[in-house]
């Protein structure tokens, strides 16, 4: 029974590596869309503010799973409709890239409301005495904002960071060989065989998964240490 | 012009209705130590924000070290720099010192002390921390307490070290908005021991204060300010001595 | 795109004779789930925060597994994962609860949200403050009428915001079911898209209704704070 484990054992590890990569990069592309649409709704100007306010509502109303599939054949349905167009041969869209997208514009509008927060935590009279020492705006956003904001970001940021990793489980559905998909075609590849189990390897995808809760736990644990400083 | 470090005058400033400066003026050599008293919501504090631009003006004319800082009205008819560039500089040259300290939460003393040195005036990080260390040890702030965070400081010592990275920045003016109001009375001692060397090394100082004492022997010109308007200026013991106005009479009374 | 609403409009909404489907079937679910998670949140929060470290200690260790791992592989490991196991199937009581999709979503759905739950109702018991429980020990309450009449009923007002949240998660969880071949609206969409070539009105249509059912919680939980935290606002708004 385990033999079927270790021969499965390198596909884990490649899903694994897939699922980690993803959950990074769309973490890098949300954490991006994040600060930008926080700058955008506290904007003054309503033509910043207002499209912010639009994207952060109808993207939290929406379940997850129906904006990939919503986002996903939609475009690859558009991109059909060109390539035929042009009578060009079709593109399929690679769901590894189309789940960092979907996920970095998701989970963009959860980060945009954890920085707009944590933007309004921090003191006026930080951000006051930075301009009245004569700092340029990058200067202050760099140097004060930012790392006093990182504090009062950082529960937030691991929040948020626990449910993309969760959430690349359903690029699966679009077709990307992470984790979950390994597992299931294991169990179908197995079947074949005689032999079913399919406890043994969802339960080990589970335990993946789990194992990656309690690194990134660990690692924010430092992280938020190093970023309390100076605050009690 | 002549010799006048600091030329600041008719400042106007609404919020919303409310007209809180109806025409402020002031002007400072070097050396000058000119207070500003009046009641709360006198406008005395928006006055000297006005100075370096934290709070926006509706009008007024400001010149610096014989350079008049270029000012346009935006939509809301609030004044607001021409060239940025100029602003920064401006606000290198008028350090401020804050009633609520504003000392940066996430560095320790010494490196609120030298952040702006370093990113503002370009210093390298030895010659900040040299000049930082000869302010805080100015200030009286004991070595030891350098590597400190502000929330591990006492507000008289934060207040001092908010002096330090003031006078780290060389400024040819330094404006301090009620400095003692946010501390515990009996800290207040040592922040004005600090400003009265400062005042005796001849640098040139605006002081918004509700210390009549600190007035009386440290400045050379006392401005009153009430309802928006100078109601009365002049040499500190005599103003104080002998107000002309009612309006001075009843503050100095009820501030006893 | 008219054809595809005047044959799947109903299917959306409720479903065809006999056949319930899409809204009707996601609200169901829904309730169902947070209404069994709830139950089950109520005891393992108390259990939660017991002095004992062990029952502590055995939930926690329940709310880490599951909030841990994604909610698409505990629904897998349910319904595939453990019908696959020999015994589950040898089992008649547990090969006829395993069998069914509905059954094993439903398991699924509420083992998750009752681990979310119980940390959070956990976590809003803990703030109880001493004052409250010393008040009631005072009046000489016991420690089961100090729980059902002081921090309980505290707790979960205070709890509300946290709770709202994880409701609205879980309306939006509730779109795996798809995946296990029932008839939410998720699921009333992707047979609209693959019948039609039109994914984009399709998911579009599904994207409108789980955004009007969002608000609809929202606006109702909002009501509810309005309620039941009236005690927590401040009497007069502090000057800024």
């Amino acid at each position: 029974m385990t033999s079927l484990v270790f021969a499965y054992g390198s596909q884990l590890w490649e899903g694994t590596v897939a699922t980690v990569q993803l959950a990074l990069l769309s973490l890098g592309l949300s954490f991006v869309i994040g600060l930008a649409g926080a700058a955008a709704k506290l904007s003054a100007n309503r033509w910043y503010s207002m499209p912010a306010t639009v994207y952060t509502t109808l993207i939290r109303g929406v379940p997850d799973l129906v904006l990939m599939l919503l986002l996903f054949y939609s475009f690859q349905d558009l991109l059909n409709r060109i390539t035929d167009a042009f009578k060009q041969s079709q593109i399929e869209i690679d769901p590894f890239l189309a789940g960092v997208c979907v996920l970095g514009l998701i989970y963009g509008a959860y980060f945009t409301e954890t920085f707009r927060g944590a933007f309004l935590a921090v003191p006026r009279g930080q951000l006051e005495a930075a301009a009245a020492f004569g700092m340029t705006q990058g200067q202050t956003f760099r140097r004060i904002l930012f790392p006093q904001m990182m504090r009062f970001a950082l529960p937030g940021i691991s929040n948020n960071w626990q449910v993309i990793l969760k959430a690349t489980a359903l690029v699966s559905i679009i077709g990307l060989r992470d984790v979950v998909r390994v597992a299931q075609d294991a169990i179908t590849g197995t079947v074949s065989k005689g032999a079913y189990y399919a406890f043994l390897f969802l339960l080990t995808a589970a335990l993946i998964y789990l194992l990656l809760a309690i690194v990134s736990d660990w690692f924010f644990h430092i992280l938020m240490k190093r970023y309390s400083v100076g605050f009690r | 012009m002549g010799d006048y470090k600091l030329i600041v005058e008719n400042v106007f400033k609404r919020f919303g209705a409310i007209e809180v400066l109806r025409g402020v003026s002031l002007r400072a050599k070097h050396g000058d130590v000119i207070c500003i008293i009046g009641s709360s919501g006198s406008g005395k504090s928006t006055f000297l924000r006005c100075i370096n631009l934290l709070e926006r003006p509706n009008q007024a004319r400001i010149v610096l070290d014989g350079t008049e800082i270029v000012l346009k009205p935006d939509r809301s008819g609030e004044l607001n720099v021409a060239k940025p560039r100029q602003l920064r500089e401006m606000r290198s040259k008028l350090a401020m010192v804050f009633q609520h300290f504003n000392l940066w939460l996430h560095l320790t003393a010494i490196e609120n002390v030298i952040e702006a040195p370093m990113h503002v005036l370009g210093l390298s990080k030895r010659d900040a921390i040299k000049r930082g260390r000869e302010n805080l040890a100015k200030v009286g702030l004991a070595q030891q307490l350098e590597g400190r965070y502000p929330a591990q400081l006492s507000g008289g010592q934060q207040q001092r070290v908010a002096i330090a990275r003031a006078l780290t920045m060389e400024p040819e003016i330094m404006l301090f908005d009620e400095p003692t109001s946010a501390l515990d009375p009996e800290l207040v001692g040592e922040v004005l021991k600090v400003m009265h060397q400062l005042a005796s090394e001849g640098r040139t100082m605006i002081i918004v204060t509700h210390e009549m004492n600190f007035a009386r022997n440290v400045a050379n010109h006392l401005i009153f300010i009430d309802k928006g308007l100078i109601e009365e200026e002049g040499p500190p013991q005599e103003l104080l001595a002998n107000p002309n106005t009612k309006r001075m009479r009843q503050f100095l009374a009820a501030s006893r | 795109m008219m054809d595809l609403i005047k044959e799947y409009w109903q299917q959306y909404l409720w479903g065809t004779e006999g056949r319930p489907s899409g809204m009707v079937v996601t609200l169901w679910l829904t309730i169902l789930s947070v209404c069994l998670g709830f139950m089950l949140a109520i005891p393992l929060s108390l259990a939660r925060v017991s002095t004992n470290p062990i029952i502590s200690r055995l939930t926690l260790a329940y709310t880490y597994l599951f909030r841990g791992t994604p909610l698409y592989v505990q629904l897998l490991l349910i319904y595939t994962g453990i019908y696959s196991l020999h015994a589950v199937r040898a089992t008649p009581l547990l090969n006829y609860f395993f069998r069914d999709a509905f059954r094993c979503t439903i398991l699924s759905f509420t083992l998750n949200t009752g681990a979310y739950t119980t940390e959070i109702f956990a976590g809003a018991i803990r703030a109880t403050s001493l004052g409250e429980i010393e008040a009631g020990r005072a009046f000489g309450m016991s420690t089961l009428t100090l729980y059902r009449r002081i921090i309980l009923p505290s707790a979960l007002r205070r709890a509300l915001p946290a709770y709202s949240n994880e409701v609205i998660l879980m309306l939006h969880a509730t779109t795996l079911a798809s995946t296990a071949t029932i008839a939410d609206i998720l699921k009333v969409a992707r047979n609209a898209a693959s019948d039609y070539y039109l994914p984009f009105v399709a998911y579009g249509i599904a994207a409108l209704l789980y955004l009007v059912v969002s608000f609809l919680l929202v606006w109702s939980f909002h009501l509810a704070e309005r309620k039941w935290l009236a005690h927590l606002r401040p009497a007069i708004k502090r000057m800024g």
